[in-house]
């Protein structure tokens, strides 16, 4: 695990906490809803109890991130008003967690290189000097554990499983491995953050993400994608297409029906 | 493969909380052993009920014929004298 | 979510006929049930008691299953973050139910494939409930609070059916679910209490789930032959109508409280009676929905299919991989 936080430098200002809290919040909410759409559609009924439970777990680490964002912003927003009423470029997930399910290696691989990068993140993020975030991510931190091994098995499976299967996961990773650059090209937020003890230098979680992902790859017989020129920063509001319809969904209610309760 | 390509069927015994016996609770069907650790967490464990799961492949249980219960079991029926209750002993002697 | 009281045809044509049973073991295993014992799965137990039990406990655990798509149509778009954790929990619940009671199926020698091959043929009946659409939000709310309502009054009494692992499977259903009815109801209580368009679809979804969580309870004790047998041998303890009669006493009341009306002109409590008497039941409906020609049936089988379908490469691909194992593992 990395040398996770700094030991000192200037404190973020709460604009600045409260932003990058959206985005470790919004990546777990966003890629709990993509999950939340295989339940009752998945290839057995083990696995459609398999990614509720990990929906379920992203989205209680959702709940607690914006309810402390709230906090920190101050403004009598609610987890609810943070989670449902933001308009898409407010949002700050990371791209690759909003982009569709596809087949379930598509699913598989996406929730593998999410997972690892939030095994590192977590890992940094329980040293911050911020102590709720640090307690928030001790506690995310042990259920990422179970969805990597969760995903890292099933990638091994289908990697090592039947020709075609290898085919499919190969070419999910390849399509998806561009969008994990954004999990560790620092902007001035994380340089903030990073600077004020509060978050982990995300250049350096790089290294030690590829170490969990790497031997995985390898036992799953599949290599390991170029880097691709073209980035994505979900993290900054620049989001693929797909976001609109997903929120689209997300939010209809509470659209539809302005100061309602439920 | 089965014939119909389901996976093979798994027996689960779950420790509700230390100290306590395996007990069985039903089957997974899994492909391997990792998958049925891991269906047996999310299939019998939601609301923790439990602190360790075995998996047992259900075709490597062997059990005795329920049409010999009756030579098996019937005989220890008469053996009374294996019971503390069998014993009786004089309330003046204490601790026995 | 529940099983139902399935009009159960007689043995079709063609299937081949029970074995002649030894009067003698047909004597000892009814004296069993008269003394409340547990049949276990390697007892001996006649062929009839076999069927009725294996299409029942694949009935109800089709049901779950297909039951998890009308709530599932609703997981993205619940409207908080609480709402749909719950949702989430209780769709969940309704897979792991599912598991319990395909696992309950086969403990009588007939395997999940064989039984998901049925339903996906369409020869193997699930719960008519499920085969209508959830259109609002108060849908969810209708349905914990009316269709896991019905399921409990028909589940609590299977828990102590006479065959053990069904009676195991259903103990671990009823505790689970105890929160399912609750969170519906809670559901429909904020928007009985919300804004008018909130009242307007609560009361929407009363009146388009309530005569369906009637039929669920099956048809008339009249017409439902085998109802008999199954009462004799301690599969089932009650009959359709007496539950379906429990179920009207209860739920009316709570719409009451909630200020809903029950969309039965012919709804009153009779004083002497101690009891609702309610209108009649359209079984034409029911017969039809049970016959496929429900509003979504067919969707719900296209939904199964599909994700069985779209899996196969991936229950292969974890077959192959692990037979690739144990041959490396032999080798070492």
């Amino acid at each position: 695990m990395s040398e996770a936080v700094a030991a000192g430098g200037a404190p973020a200002r709460p604009a600045q906490l409260f932003d990058y809290l959206l985005r470790i919040a919004d990546t777990s909410l966003v890629l709990a809803q993509r999950l939340g759409e295989w339940i009752g559609h998945a290839p057995a009924i083990e696995e459609d109890l398999g990614f509720a439970n990990t929906a379920l777990d992203l989205l209680g680490q959702a709940r607690l991130l914006f309810a402390y964002a709230a906090e920190v912003e101050g403004r009598g927003r609610s987890e609810d008003d943070l989670a449902f009423l933001r308009e898409e470029a407010d949002y700050r997930n990371a791209t690759l967690a909003e982009l569709p399910n596809g087949d379930f290696g598509d699913t598989i691989v996406r929730q593998f290189l999410i997972d690892a990068y939030q095994i590192v993140l977590y890992g940094g993020l329980r040293k911050s000097r911020d102590a709720r975030l640090a307690e928030i991510a001790a506690k995310a931190l042990k259920e990422t554990r179970y969805h990597l091994r969760y995903s890292s098995n099933w990638l091994v499976r289908l990697g090592d499983g039947t020709e075609e299967s290898h085919a499919r996961v190969q070419a999910s990773l390849d399509r998806f491995w561009p969008h994990t650059a954004e999990f560790f090209d620092a902007d001035d937020l994380d340089r903030a953050v990073t600077g004020a003890g509060i978050a982990p230098p995300v250049q350096d979680l790089r290294a030690d993400w590829l170490r969990q992902i790497e031997p995985v790859l390898a036992e799953a017989t599949l290599q390991r994608p170029p880097d691709a020129a073209h980035r994505w920063y979900g993290k900054q509001g620049r989001h693929s297409e797909h976001l609109g319809h997903l929120l689209a969904d997300l939010q209809y209610l509470q659209r539809a029906h302005p100061g309602a309760r439920w | 493969m089965n014939e119909a390509g389901d996976w093979p069927l798994y027996e689960i015994f779950i420790r509700a909380r230390g100290g306590l016996d395996h007990k069985h609770v039903g089957s997974v069907h899994a492909a391997d052993a990792a998958m049925a650790i891991e269906h047996a967490r999310d299939v019998y464990t939601r609301r923790q009920e439990g602190i360790s799961v075995w998996a047992v492949r259900s075709t490597d249980i062997v059990a005795s014929d329920p049409g010999e219960a009756e030579s098996l079991f019937d005989p220890a029926r008469d053996k009374v004298y294996r019971h503390p209750t069998f014993y009786e002993i004089p309330k003046e002697v204490e601790t026995l | 979510m529940y099983t139902q009281g399935l009009a159960e045809p007689p043995a079709r044509a063609g299937a081949p006929e029970p074995v002649v049973e030894d009067a003698e073991q047909l004597r000892r295993f009814e004296a069993r049930i008269d003394a409340e014992e547990k049949i276990e799965p390697k007892d001996w137990m006649p062929a009839a008691y076999r069927r009725t039990l294996i299409r029942q406990i694949s009935q109800h655990a089709h049901s779950e299953i297909v039951g998890m798509l009308p709530e599932g149509n609703w997981i993205g778009r619940a409207p908080s973050l609480q709402r749909k954790l719950i949702l989430i929990a209780k769709v969940q619940d309704e897979g792991g139910h599912g598991a319990y009671l395909y696992s309950a199926a086969e403990t009588l020698g007939v395997s999940r494939a064989e039984l998901i091959d049925q339903l996906l043929a369409g020869t193997a009946k699930y719960s008519s409930i499920f085969n209508y659409p959830t259109r609002s939000w108060a849908d969810i709310g209708a349905i914990g609070w009316l269709v896991d309502g019905a399921a409990i009054m028909n589940q609590i009494p299977l828990c102590r059916c006479s065959y053990g692992p069904y009676a195991r499977a259903m103990t671990r259903v009823c505790k689970e679910e105890s929160f399912h009815q609750r969170q519906g109801y809670d559901i429909m209580l904020k928007l009985a209490n919300g804004t008018p368009a909130q009242k307007r679809m609560a009361q929407d979804a009363l009146d388009r789930w309530w005569w369906p969580s009637l039929m669920m309870f099956g048809p008339p004790d009249t017409d439902s032959q085998h109802t008999a047998l199954s009462v004799r041998w301690k599969i089932k303890r009650f009959t359709n109508d007496e539950l379906r009669q429990k179920f009207i006493d209860f739920t009316v009341p709570q719409a009451r409280y909630l200020g809903l009306e029950v969309p039965d002109p012919e709804l009153r409590w009779d004083e002497q009676g101690r009891c609702h008497r309610f209108g009649e039941i359209d079984w034409s409906e029911f017969h039809a929905v049970l016959k496929g020609d429900g509003p979504c049936n067919r969707e719900r089988m296209l939904a199964r299919r599909d994700a069985h379908e779209a899996g196969r490469w991936v229950r292969e691909a974890a077959l192959a991989h692990a037979a690739k194992h144990r041959r490396a593992a032999a080798m070492a």
